[in-house]
C-alpha cells in the first residue's frame, strides 16, 4: 500500500472525527451551542489533530526505521567474500536494483508474485528476463545477490503491510479516544491551542535541526575522512592533485590561497564602488536619483549567481584574455586561459557592490542628523562632514557589512566554478587559472570517486572549513554591526 | 577670541586686499576636494549601473539566437517500401535519412540548385535528429505513407550559426563538419526559401539534452523540475516559515531557547549555499535513501535554504500589524491564538506573501547545492509521466540545466546557455513584479 494511500486514509479519518467530535460534542449540550464550553468547532480540530499528529509521527518515524532495519536484515546476508570483491555499497545498491525490477516484472505481468519470491538463477537467467521487461542491469545476477533481492522485497513488503496497519491503527485509536473525550464540559479550546502552539514551537525548531543536521553530516564524515587521511597533511600539505586511483595528495593551502585571493579582488572592486555609491546615495544624491539608483544596483543582488559565472567565463574572461593574452591589446603574453582568479574575482566583485552598498547605506542613514549638522555649522564642507565625521562615527557597521560581504565571497560558488578555473596553484599571478575550496567541494562530490574513498571524503573536511571560517566571519560581522546599531539607538 | 586679535598688526595691509567675494586659495582647494569627493559617488553609481548595463547586454545579445532556430524545408515522399525496409533494418536511422537524402536532393533540383555533394556531405547540413523526426511522424500517422509530406528539419547547429552570423568562413578551415562548399550551398538555398529562420519552441519547450545536437537541445524538462522543486518548497516553507515566525514573534518567552532558535536562523541566512548541498546528500540521499537527483530531494534542501529569508520577511510583516488589532481582539475575549489566527495574520497576509515570493525567486536561481544532489543537466529526456513521477524521477532544474551547457566547449551550446539565461530571468522577473504588485495593492497604512 503506498503512501499516498496512508496519507488520504488518514485525512479521511480527521474529516471523519472532526465531524464526529463536533456533533458528540453538541448532542451531549443538547444542541445547545451556549452550555458548551468551547465552540463546537473546537471539539471537531480536537479530534482531527487526535487522529493526525500520533499517526503521522508513527509514520515518520516508521519511514526512517524501516529502511535501516531492512538494511541490516539483508546486509547480513552477503557474504565476506563478495563484499571483498567490491564493497558493502555497491552490492546493496545491486540488491537494489534487482527488487525493483522483480517489482517492474510483477507490475508488468512478466512475472507472478509467486515467482518473483520463488524464481533461483540456477534455473533461470534473471538477468534475461528482467531485460524482457525494460530493466536493464549490468552483469549477471549472482543467486546470492538474488536472494538477498528476494528477502528484501518480502521484508519491504510485511514492512509496508505493517506500517498501515500501525499507522492506521494510531489514527483509529486517536479517533476514538478524541470521541469518548467530546463532552460538553471537555475544554476542547485550550486543548487545540496547546497542541497548536507546540506545532508552531516545533516549527520554529527546524532552525536548530538544520543547523544540527548540517554539523552532523559534516562532522561525522570529517572524522571518517581524517581517519583514511592524516589531519596535519590535510591543513598544511601545499600540493592538490587528488588521483582515483589512490595515493593523493591533498592538502588544503592552495584550495585556501585562491579562496583568499578572489576575495580580496572581489572585495576590491565592490568596497570601494560600493562604499562610495553608498555615501553618494544617502548624502548626495536627490530623492529622485536614490529612488531609481538603489533599487536598479540592488538588481544586482538579485540576479542568479549562475548568471555571474556565464558572464565570467564567455564575457570577462575572454575581454582580458585581449587584453592580457598573446597577441592582445598590451602585447603581453600573460594570460593563457580565459578563467583565471581576476576573471572570477572582478565578476564576484560586481556581485558583492549591492551587498557593500545596501548595508553600508543603511549604516550611514542610520548617523543622527545632529552630528551632521554640527560639522556643516562649524563650516566643514559636505565631503569634510562624510570623510571626518560620518564615515568614522559608521566605521564599525561598515566594517560589519564588508565583512558580510567576505563570508558571502568565500562561498560563492557557481562564479569560481565557471570562471576561475580548475587547476590547484599557489601562485601570486591573479592571470592565473586557481581554484577555490567550493569549486573542488563541487567537482569531488559529482564525480565518480567511491564514496567512502579519500577523494570523496575530503569534501567534507572542506565543507567543515568553509563552514567554520564564514561563521566566525559572520558572527563576527553580525556582532560588530549589532554592537554599532544600539550606540544611537 | 577672533583672528583679529591674534593677528599682529603687520598683516593688516595684506587683510585689506583680500574681500569676501575672492575665493582664497585654501577654500579653492576644499571646493575642488568636495567636487571630487562628489564625483568619485557619481562615478561608482554609474560604474555599478554599468556594470547592470553590461551584464544584461551580454545576456541578451548572446542569448537571444536561441530562440530563433534554421529549419529546412524539405518535401519528403513516403514511399511504403523504403519506409518498410527501413524498420526492418538494425540501424532504422541511417536508412531514414537515405529517404530524407532523395527528398532533399529533388527539393534542390527543383529549385535549380546544382550540386555534386554526396549524401554524407548532405546529412551535415542537417541535425542528427531529423531521422528520428521523420520516425515518429510516420509512426504516428501511418495513413500519411504513400503521400509527400513537406518537413521542417532542424538544420545542423553549424549551419544555424552561419545565418546567424556565429560561425564565419574563415573559421572552417579547421572544421570537420563543415566547409565553404556546404556555406555556397545554404546561400543557394536560403535564396530558393529552402532554408527559413522561425521562432524556435523547442528550445522553450524541447526536452533533448543529448550532448551532441545543440540545434535540440531545449528547456522543458528542466522546467517541469524546477517547477515541481518550487511546488516542494511553496507547500512546505510557507507553512514551517510562518508557524515558526508567529511562534518567536507572539508565543516565545525570553528563554535561553528562544534565544537558541534566533541565532540559528540568523546563522542559518548566512551559511554558505554549497553547505546546504552537503546536508542535502548527506542527510536525505546518505542517511534518508530519497532517490537522487530527484526534484522532492532538491526541493527540501531549497526549502531549509528559503525558510529564514521566509522568517525574517515574516517577522516584519507581523511586527507591521499594530498592537490596537491584537488589544481590541483580546478585549472582545478572543484568546491569544484566536486574536493571532482570525485578525493579526490576515492583515500580515501581503507581507507574509511578497517575503515567500522573494524567497522563491532566490531558490529559482540557486545552483549549487542541487549540483551536489545530482540534479544536472543530462539527467532528463523526457516529461515526468504523473505527479509521483513529477516529485522523484531524476530531473534537473533551470540553472543546473544552464550549468551543463556553459560546460560544453561548443558555442551553439553556449548559445543555448545564455537563451537559458533569458528564460530563467525572465520567471524571476514575473515573479518579482508579481511580488511587488502585491505589495502596491495590500499596502496598508496605520
Amino acid at each position: 500500500m503506498s503512501l499516498s494511500v496512508i496519507l488520504l486514509v488518514l485525512l479521511a479519518l480527521a474529516a471523519v472525527g472532526y465531524v464526529l467530535g463536533r456533533s458528540r460534542a453538541l448532542g451531549s449540550a443538547g444542541g445547545d451551542m451556549q452550555k458548551l464550553h468551547s465552540l463546537p468547532s473546537y471539539y471537531g480540530w480536537n479530534a482531527a489533530l487526535m487522529v493526525l499528529i500520533p499517526s503521522l509521527l508513527v509514520l515518520v518515524a516508521w519511514l526512517i526505521v524501516q529502511p535501516i532495519v531492512i538494511h541490516n536484515q539483508v546486509a547480513s546476508m552477503i557474504s565476506e567474500a563478495s563484499i571483498e570483491k567490491s564493497s558493502l555499497d555497491l552490492v546493496m545498491s545491486d540488491v537494489k536494483r534487482v527488487a525493483d525490477g522483480l517489482d517492474t516484472a510483477v507490475e508488468a505481468g512478466a512475472m507472478t508474485a509467486d515467482q518473483a519470491g520463488s524464481i533461483r538463477t540456477e534455473f533461470t537467467d534473471v538477468r534475461d528476463r528482467l531485460g524482457d521487461v525494460g530493466v536493464a542491469l549490468g552483469s549477471d545476477v549472482n543467486s546470492e545477490t538474488l536472494r538477498a533481492a528476494q528477502r528484501y522485497r518480502e521484508l519491504a513488503g510485511t514492512g509496508a503491510l505493517l506500517r498501515l496497519i500501525v499507522v492506521v491503527g494510531f489514527g483509529i485509536a486517536g479517533l476514538a479516544f478524541a470521541y469518548l473525550r467530546s463532552h460538553r464540559d471537555f475544554r476542547a479550546r485550550n486543548v487545540v491551542e496547546r497542541v497548536v502552539r507546540w506545532i508552531l514551537l516545533s516549527a520554529a525548531s527546524i532552525a536548530i535541526l538544520t543547523t544540527l543536521g548540517i554539523v552532523l553530516s559534516l562532522i561525522f564524515n570529517t572524522i571518517e575522512f581524517f581517519r583514511v587521511y592524516p589531519a596535519a597533511d590535510f591543513f598544511f600539505g601545499l600540493t592538490w592533485s587528488p588521483s582515483f586511483g589512490g595515493g593523493s595528495e591533498l592538502g588544503i593551502v592552495p584550495l585556501i590561497w585562491a579562496t583568499l585571493y578572489i576575495s580580496f579582488i572581489a572585495l576590491a572592486v565592490a568596497v570601494p564602488i560600493g562604499l562610495f555609491a553608498a555615501i553618494y546615495l544617502s548624502e548626495y544624491a536627490g530623492p529622485h536619483v536614490r529612488s531609481f539608483a538603489k533599487p536598479l544596483l540592488e538588481v544586482l543582488a538579485g540576479i542568479p549567481t549562475i548568471v555571474y559565472g556565464l558572464f565570467a567565463l564567455l564575457t570577462v574572461g575572454p575581454l582580458l584574455v585581449d587584453a592580457f593574452g598573446q597577441g592582445g591589446l598590451f602585447g603581453v603574453d600573460w594570460m593563457q586561459g580565459a578563467s583565471s582568479v581576476l576573471t572570477a574575482g572582478f565578476v564576484m566583485g560586481i556581485m558583492l557592490i549591492p551587498f557593500v552598498s545596501s548595508l553600508s547605506d543603511d549604516i550611514i542613514n542610520a548617523v543622527p542628523q545632529a552630528m551632521r549638522d554640527g560639522s556643516l555649522g562649524l563650516g566643514a564642507t559636505h565631503s569634510e562632514t562624510v570623510k571626518q565625521v560620518i564615515l568614522p562615527a559608521a566605521l564599525p557597521g561598515i566594517v560589519g557589512a564588508i565583512l558580510l560581504a567576505a563570508s558571502r565571497a568565500i562561498g560563492e560558488t557557481m562564479i569560481v566554478v565557471l570562471g576561475a578555473g580548475a587547476a590547484a596553484r599557489l601562485s601570486l599571478n591573479p592571470l592565473e587559472a586557481m581554484t577555490t575550496v567550493t569549486a573542488k567541494i563541487v567537482s569531488q562530490l559529482t564525480g565518480d570517486a567511491d564514496f567512502a574513498s579519500p577523494e570523496a571524503l575530503v569534501a567534507f573536511a572542506l565543507g567543515m572549513t568553509l563552514f567554520v571560517v564564514t561563521l566566525l566571519l559572520n558572527i563576527a560581522a553580525l556582532y560588530i554591526v549589532r554592537k554599532y546599531r544600539e550606540q544611537y539607538e | 577670541m577672533t583672528d583679529a586679535t591674534l593677528r599682529s598688526p603687520i598683516s593688516e595691509p595684506a587683510r585689506k586686499k583680500s574681500s569676501l567675494l575672492a575665493v582664497d586659495a585654501l577654500t579653492k582647494k576644499r571646493n575642488r576636494a568636495e567636487a571630487r569627493f562628489k564625483a568619485y559617488g557619481v562615478s561608482a553609481v554609474v560604474i555599478g549601473l554599468l556594470f547592470l548595463v553590461a551584464l544584461l547586454w551580454a545576456i541578451l545579445s548572446n542569448g537571444l539566437g536561441a530562440f530563433s532556430q534554421t529549419f529546412i524545408q524539405v518535401p519528403v515522399r513516403l514511399d511504403r517500401t523504403a519506409i518498410e525496409a527501413a524498420e526492418k533494418s538494425v540501424v532504422k536511422t541511417s536508412k531514414y535519412r537515405a529517404i530524407i537524402n532523395t527528398g532533399f536532393r529533388a527539393a534542390l533540383s527543383k529549385a535549380g540548385i546544382d550540386t555534386d555533394m554526396d549524401d554524407r556531405g548532405l546529412q551535415k547540413m542537417m541535425s542528427s535528429g531529423a531521422a528520428a523526426t521523420l520516425r515518429e511522424f510516420v509512426l504516428a500517422n501511418p495513413d500519411q505513407i504513400g503521400r509527400t509530406v513537406t518537413f521542417d528539419f532542424v538544420a545542423s547547429s553549424r549551419v544555424d550559426g552561419y545565418l546567424k552570423g556565429r560561425v564565419k568562413r574563415e573559421d572552417l578551415v579547421h572544421d570537420k563538419n563543415l566547409d565553404a562548399a556546404h556555406l555556397d550551398l545554404v546561400d543557394q538555398m536560403r535564396k530558393a526559401d529552402i532554408v527559413t529562420k522561425t521562432f524556435n519552441w523547442e528550445f522553450v519547450l524541447g526536452t533533448d539534452a543529448s550532448d551532441s545536437r545543440p540545434e535540440q537541445a531545449g528547456m522543458g524538462a528542466s522546467m517541469v523540475g524546477s517547477f515541481f522543486m518550487m511546488l516542494v518548497v511553496l507547500l512546505l516553507s510557507l507553512p514551517i516559515g510562518v508557524a515558526a515566525s508567529i511562534y518567536l514573534e507572539e508565543f516565545a518567552p525570553q528563554n535561553w531557547f528562544t534565544d537558541l532558535i534566533e541565532v540559528n536562523i540568523s546563522n542559518l541566512a548566512a551559511v554558505p549555499s554549497i553547505v546546504f548541498g552537503i546536508l542535502g546528500l548527506a542527510v536525505f540521499i546518505q542517511f534518508a535513501h530519497l532517490p537522487q537527483s530527484a526534484p522532492l530531494v532538491g526541493g527540501l534542501v531549497l526549502t531549509l535554504m528559503t525558510l529564514p529569508t521566509i522568517i525574517i520577511s515574516t517577522r516584519a510583516s507581523l511586527k507591521a500589524v499594530p498592537p490596537s488589532i491584537r488589544d481590541a481582539a483580546l478585549g472582545v475575549g478572543a484568546s491569544k491564538m484566536q486574536s493571532i489566527f482570525h485578525h493579526v495574520l490576515p492583515l500580515a497576509m501581503p507581507g507574509i506573501l511578497t517575503g515567500t515570493i522573494i524567497g522563491l525567486a532566490q531558490a529559482l536561481g540557486e545552483t549549487a547545492p542541487l549540483l551536489l544532489i545530482g540534479m544536472v543537466g543530462f539527467i532528463a529526456s523526457n516529461f515526468p509521466e504523473g505527479l509521483g513521477d513529477g516529485f522523484l524521477a531524476p530531473n534537473s532544474a533551470m540553472p543546473a540545466q544552464i550549468y551543463e551547457w556553459a560546460k560544453r566547449a561548443d558555442p551553439a551550446f553556449y548559445e543555448r546557455a545564455w537563451g537559458g539565461i533569458i528564460i530563467l530571468l525572465v520567471f524571476l522577473m514575473a515573479m518579482n513584479i508579481l511580488a511587488i504588485v502585491l505589495r502596491r495593492r495590500f499596502e496598508r497604512r496605520w
